[in-house]
Order: C-alpha cells, then structure tokens, then sequence
C-alpha cells in the first residue's frame, strides 16, 4: 500500500511538472508584455486550444494503442470544408451528424489499415493525409466556403459565450472528460492500453486486438470531427487548408502529456496540459509579435526535450 | 593462498529494490571446473544475485572474489570481457535478426567497415555444431521455437569463450534430446576448467549434472552441499524448510458430460485429423515431443490459430471461434507456453495483468470495479502463494516463477469450463509446483475440465486421468488408468517421427 501511494506520487508530480513549467512561461510572456495577464487574452489561450485539446483527446487514444495518426490534419480540412457546405445545404443538426459520420469513417479506413492489414501506421496514415487533403480540394472546389447565413445558431460553437466562458471551451472540456472517463474507466479504455503494450499478449487473453486498433482510429477521428465544427464555425467558414500542419500541434500536445511512444500508457488531462503549455507559447509569440517560424523552432525543441526524456524514462526500465 | 583454489567467491550480498530485500547475506563459491546448482524458491534472488555478478545490478554490500581478485563490475559488458556469461532465464534473442548476428551482437566480426558474414556465420555454425543442434547461423530467430531458441543462446555463451557461464532455468523448453546434447557440452566445458553455475528447479536434473549446491531462501545463504554427500529429502528440507510427501495430485472426482470434443481437426502442415475429448471433472494430458503440434491444436480450438477442416464441440455446441474473444467468453482459459510474448504485459502492474482476460465481468455500471481487481489479486495472491512486494508492482520486476502464477490466475478468476494449461509449471519451484498440482486437481474435483500439456514425463504421469501421445502433428495414442506408463508414452511420441 505504502509503494502504491509514493509511486502514484511520482506520477502526480510529474504530470503537475508540466503544468508547472506552463504557468512559468506563462509568468515569463507576462512579464515582458502585461496585456498577457488580461481575462481576454486568458480566455483567448483556452479558446486557443480547444481545437487542439480535442483533436489531442483523440491523439492520445491511436498513441497508447501503439499508433501515430498523421492524417488528422488534412481530416479536420476535410470536416471543416463539410460542416460549412452541409450546413448551407442541409441545415445545422444534419450536417454535424454528417460531419461526425465522416470524421468516424476516415478513422474505419485507417484503422482498418493498420489494425487489420498491419501496415506501419506512419505510412499509412501520410497515406490517408494526402488522400484527405485532396478529396477535400475536391469536395470543396479548392475555394474557401462560407456560411450562407452568418447568423445561422450554429456559429455559436465557434464564436458563442456562456458568461465570460466561450462555448468551445466548453465544448472542449466536456468532450475531453468523456474521452477521459472512457478511457481511465471502462473495460475498452482497459483494453486499447493493454493492446498498446502488448498486442500478442491481448490476441490471447480474449482481447479482439485488431479491432481495438481500428477503433483508437475512430476516436481518433471523431474527435478530429467535433475540432473542425469547433474551427470552421469561429470564423463561419473553412479554408481547404486550415487543417494544414495540426497534427505536429497535436502530437506535440500528446508527447508533452508524456504517453509513451510505443503506446501502453498515456492519459488525457496530460494531454490537456501539452496542448495548453502550446496554447500558452503559441499566444505569446502573436503577442509579442514574434516570428511564426521561431514558433516552429521553439516546438521543435520542446518535443525534441520530450522525446529524450520519454527514452530516458524507458531507458531506466530497461535496464532493470 | 586459500582464494586460488577458488574461481569464484561471492560473499555475504546484500541488494535491496523499493520495497524488497531481494538479497540479504547470499554466498556462493565456485572452482574451476565444479558446476555449482543454485537452488531456492521462485522469488529467492537467484537470478538476482547472478546478475550482481555479471554487472547488471550492483550489490549493496558484500565482496565478489573472481580468479582472486576483488572484482565489481559496473556494466554486463565488463562481466562479459572478463568471461562472465550469463544466458538468461526469458530468452533476450532479437526476433528479427538472425541466429548469428544474435550470437555476436555488439562483436561482429568485420573486413574493414563491412561485416564479415561469413566468417560470422562461420563462427555461429561452429558453435551450434558443438551442442549438436540442427539450427544454423542464417536462420532468424523469430522463426526458431523456443527450445531452440535457448540453444542459440547456449551457443552463444559456448561461442563467447566463458570463463563462468551461468545457465538460468537452461531447461525449461528444451527436448530431452537437447537437454542431453547440453549436458554433453556442460561436461566438455567442465573438462576445460569452465565453472558452471546452473539455476534450476528440477531435482534429477541437479542430481545428474552438477558436484554442489547452494541453496538460498529469502534472499539468504543455507547452505553449499556437496551433492554426493546428501539425498534430495535434505536438499528439498533446505529449500522449503520442510519435507514433501507427494509430488504429484491427480484429480479424483466425478467425470460428468463432455465438455470438449474435437474431430478431425487439420491445419495444412501442422495438424492431420485431430480428433479428442475432454469431459468434466478431469484432466487430460498431451504428451509429445516439442513441435508434435500440442500447443497448434489448443490454439486451434482457442480460436487464434484458423484450422482447413474438423469440427469442435463445446458443451454440445458446435464452435468455431474467429478469436481469443469468443473462446473466453464460452468459458476457455489458456494459460500459453511462452510467458513474455503471449502471456504477459510485461511492464503494467500484477492486478492489471491478472484481471486483463476477465475485465467484462468485473464491472460495476459501466465501469471495470478496481476495488475487485484488487480483491481478486488478493484471492489468488493466496490461493498461489504469489511473492509479490505489491499488487501494483509491475510484473517485469517478479521473479519467473512468481510471473506464472499471476497468469494462471488471470485464468482461473475468469471461471472458465475447460481450461487449457500450456506447460504450466515451467520455472516453478518444487513447492509451487506441487501446490499447481494440487490447484489442477481441485479444478476438476470443482468440475471443471482441464487439459495439461507438459513435456516432463512424470509431470503428465502424475496429474493426468488420461493422457493423449501426439507426434508429428497427430494424435498417436490414448492412454488412461494402467496403460500410462512410461513405455507406452515413449513408445507413443516417437511414432512416425
Ligand atoms: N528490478 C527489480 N525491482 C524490484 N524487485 C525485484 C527486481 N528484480 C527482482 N526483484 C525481486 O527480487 C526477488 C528475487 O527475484 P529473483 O528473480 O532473483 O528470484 P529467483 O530466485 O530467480 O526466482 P525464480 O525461480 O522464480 O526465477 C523477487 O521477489 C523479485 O520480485
Ligand atoms: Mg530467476
């Protein structure tokens, strides 16, 4: 008993170690230009975020199932470019279903491909990113969309209020708690865990793991879907490309959280967090008018940091 | 000069880990030429307090004495240099490279920055020859079964020119064949001078090949014995701290319907025409030779191995399982053959392991129950005697033994029918041993059916009602009541192979 609690203790303070390090940079921004400490630009960061929070919930379940998935990038084009044309088409409450139908089919396809065909989930999925991001150039003409109506209730995902709190946010959380409670407590989070770690071990135990693969794909996609209906409706309409380059924010997200790249563990709050210190950094250098491009350098180096630690961590193991 | 009559001297190690005194006061002595048993309970620091020697843990007190100098080596490569090998208890060969590059990683003999492939191969071939195995060096290893696996793994040791070679459990999936061509090599490499330190469990095995042994307990020295001089009765009392009546419990309850019936099972070039039953209430053996195609028909019938023809029957229900997934449900359990790939996920906690099969039962709501998980490691902790600092210790850190048991629980929470035990006590010491056969026994008291496969001769004799012979991918012979015997089971492996 006593070794359960001092070793869920280490965890603990690992995992606040990252929200630590967040609050810090965040001090240092807010130090060098006080508008950073404003409620508005407090609530910008977490509406910042939601997407990548969302689409990293998602993220963490392909990661601790042994996978990357790159394509959800190109997906959340795809389902941008979707709700906003269904949305004119077929009103509000059909094409988020429909969006969410086919953010879920993206992911049948890859984890069908890696789970049942055993592909290599990186090329696979760099696979599925192309075809993505040219079926939604298809679908979309190649033209940025907008919705007819502007002042259509479904805009209110992207752009409302409840209080001071912005209605993605919300969005945000709720979704990342069920992906949380589902996959810390029930049978199948249990299982897409075990899989991640040992997939032979699984295919013995009266564990279907190829099937369990294939569906971290879904979630994966699902989630990529409610991001897009979350990006597309703040500015009322979607650029083919918007989704371009979210993955490695993604990903990024899922390392910083500390999931184990060979997949086994994870875990959503600290995903939650990765996506926020990114949230913070990525606010920051807008705010003090900085470069994209150190952006990119200054990501680089954080998952690079990640990354060694991660080896480090299992390094240790190994040895032992 | 009493320390050259020595090779090696390992006094008085201490070694602690977070929450378990794994080492604490163990010794060792070996001479040249001498091949040492160690012997103790699963869990007793054997294989840790060899790999205090070799430097891939580092004692926290005590004194190594090796060719009489204090040593302490820092890493296994400086144990290696200095003649130190070690093969260890869970096979380490990498699946996908071949069996040489496996023999002389991180030493591959090179012409300028090229490997020399065939002086390697060369070198991998000669070393096999020398333990007559039929492996050559260009085969991959993922494609090799375990019991030739570990004679890679000898060879290797054989190849590397040890001084001391250490052999964990050497045994444990070897043939009797193999076991006597590594009984031949213990004592070419004796004649040279070569000290052996052999971890085993098997008492005859340590009877046969080895001058003395050290028998630890908890961590602790008992005592060094000189084989000759004392009986197994001693030895066992040393090991335990008591005597053992009888080794073996065969299930004495009543036999009810046909649980299992199996007919004409087929898998091109594994399995012809496989036809058996099993029925409530008792336990059927599998004897036969490694690769008769014992463990191919159980995955057959548990649904991960897909079989061209034959039917099976489960209580009077035809089945045909697509997956592990249905087989579970209908009530199958199989503990497997090999632990870390298939049984184990090596790095989550004991409770998580155990309840991994039996998750859907465990739930409260929607939810899996943890508090139950706990509740049902706490059970079968008992039931098996697992040694194990705690529940939410990772598995990876138990002793093998102690792994073994975890699984078979994992198998016996779910409440199966039948249940399918793939050499269950493989790495078991005598003790527990005992104690999984008496387990197997009430099983099928309780009403259960259970089938064994073993490959140790007395094991099968000792705990099966009937027994089914297999070689070469059929079903030879059923022996029950007076026909098991030894003879008949020899006789009956041997067929066609
Ligand atoms: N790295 C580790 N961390 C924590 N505990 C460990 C570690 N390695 C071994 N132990 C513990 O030390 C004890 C001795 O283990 P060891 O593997 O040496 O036993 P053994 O005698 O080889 O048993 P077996 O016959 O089952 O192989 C066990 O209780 C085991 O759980
Ligand atoms: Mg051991």
């Amino acid at each position: 008993m006593q070794d359960k609690k001092s070793f869920d203790f280490v965890r603990f303070v690992k995992s606040q170690m990252l929200l630590v390090a967040g609050i810090v940079i965040f001090l240092i921004f807010g130090m060098i230009e006080h508008s950073f400490f404003t409620q508005s630009n407090i609530i910008n960061i977490f509406r910042q975020i939601a997407v990548i929070a969302v689409m990293g919930a998602g993220m963490t379940y392909a990661i601790i199932g042994g996978n990357f998935d790159l394509s959800v990038g190109s997906l959340l084009s795809l389902c941008g470019s979707v709700i906003i044309m269904s949305t004119n088409k077929m009103g509000p409450v059909a094409a988020i279903v429909f969006t969410l139908f086919v953010g879920c089919a993206s992911g049948v396809v890859t984890g069908y491909i890696c789970g049942y065909l055993h592909l290599n989930s990186m090329v696979a999925t760099l696979g599925m990113m192309n075809v993505l991001q040219a079926l939604t150039l298809l679908y979309s003409g190649g033209n940025f969309v907008s919705l007819d109506n502007p002042d259509i209730w479904i805009v209110a995902f992207g752009q409302g209020n409840l209080g001071i709190v912005p209605i993605s946010v919300i969005v945000m959380i709720i979704f990342c708690v069920i992906y949380g409670i589902i996959l810390t407590r029930t049978v199948y989070g249990h299982n897409v865990k075990a899989v991640g770690t040992n997939p032979m071990t699984c295919k013995y135990s009266g564990i279907n793991d190829n099937w369990v693969v294939m569906t971290t794909f879904i979630m994966s996609g699902l989630a990529t879907a409610v991001a897009a209906i979350l990006l597309a409706t703040r500015g009322g309409g979607a650029q083919p490309t918007m989704g371009l380059g979210y993955e490695f924010d993604v990903i990024t997200a899922v390392i910083l959280g500390g999931a184990d790249l060979a997949g086994g563990e994870g875990s959503i709050y600290r995903t939650f967090v990765g996506a926020l210190v990114i949230g913070i950094m990525k606010t920051g250098f807008v705010i003090l008018g900085m470069s994209v491009y150190y952006q990119y350098i200054a990501e680089c180096i954080i998952i690079l940091i990640a990354v060694f630690l991660d080896l480090r961590a299992k390094g240790t193991v190994r040895k032992s | 000069m009493a320390n050259t009559e020595y090779l090696l001297q390992m006094k008085n190690i201490v070694k602690t880990f977070p929450g378990v005194r794994a080492l604490d006061g163990a010794a060792i002595t070996v001479k040249p030429g001498e091949v040492v048993a160690l012997c103790g309970e699963n869990g007793a620091g054997k294989s840790t307090l060899m790999k205090c020697l070799y430097g891939s843990y580092h004692a926290d007190e005590g004194e190594i004495i090796y060719m009489g100098q204090r040593v302490d080596f820092k890493t296994p490569d400086e144990g290696k240099e200095a003649g130190i090998i070690m093969v260890f208890q869970e096979l380490s060969l990498i699946r996908d490279l071949t069996v040489a590059e496996n023999m002389f990683l991180g030493s591959l003999p090179h012409k300028g920055f090229a490997v020399d492939w065939k002086k390697l191969n060369d070198d991998a071939n000669a070393a096999l020859d020398e333990l007559n195995s039929s492996v050559r060096g260009t085969d991959y290893v993922r494609d090799l079964p375990i019991s030739q696996q570990q004679m890679v793994e000898i060879a290797r040791g054989v190849a590397l020119g040890a001084k001391i070679l250490i052999l964990d459990e050497p045994t444990s999936s070897l043939t009797e064949k193999e076991v006597a061509a590594l009984f031949e090599i213990i004592r070419k490499l004796k004649a040279q001078g070569v000290g052996i330190i052999y971890i085993s469990h098997k008492m005859d095995e340590i009877f046969e090949i080895c001058d003395s042994a050290v028998v630890m307990r908890d961590g602790k020295f008992t005592g060094q014995f000189v084989l000759k001089d004392i009986t197994l009765d001693t030895l066992i009392q040393a090991m335990i701290g008591r005597t053992m009546d009888n080794y073996f419990t065969k299930a004495n309850g009543v036999v009810g319907e046909e649980v299992l019936k199996v007919e004409g099972l087929s898998v091109p070039g594994v399995l012809k025409d496989v036809s058996f039953n099993v029925r409530k209430g008792e336990v059927v053996g599998f004897y036969g030779l490694v690769g008769a195609g014992r463990s191919e028909t159980m995955e057959a019938i548990f649904g991960v191995r897909p079989y061209s023809a034959g039917t099976i029957t489960l209580k009077g229900e035809q089945v045909k399982f697509k997956g592990s997934k249905e087989a579970v449900k209908k009530g199958i359990g199989f503990v497997t053959e090999d632990r870390k790939q298939t049984g184990l996920l090596l790095p989550k906690s004991c409770r998580e392991n155990m309840a991994l099969a039996a998750l859907p039962n465990i739930k409260k709501g929607m939810f899996v129950d943890e508090d139950k998980t706990l509740e049902i490691y706490h059970k079968y902790e008992k039931i098996m005697d697992i040694k194990s600092p705690s529940p939410e210790q990772p598995i990876v850190l138990l002793s093998g033994g102690n792994q073994q048991k975890v699984i078979i629980g994992k198998w016996l929470c779910m409440g199966p029918d039948l249940v399918i035990l793939d050499e269950p006590t493989r790495g078991i010491d005598i003790g527990a041993k005992s104690e999984i056969h008496k387990l197997v026994a009430s099983l099928a008291e309780d009403g259960l059916a259970v089938i064994v496969i073993s490959s140790e001769m007395p094991e099968i004799m000792g705990v099966s009602n009937r027994i089914y012979t297999m070689a070469a991918g059929r079903i030879t012979a059923e022996l029950s009541g007076d026909e098991i015997t030894e003879e008949n089971l020899m006789r009956n492996i041997m067929v066609g192979a």
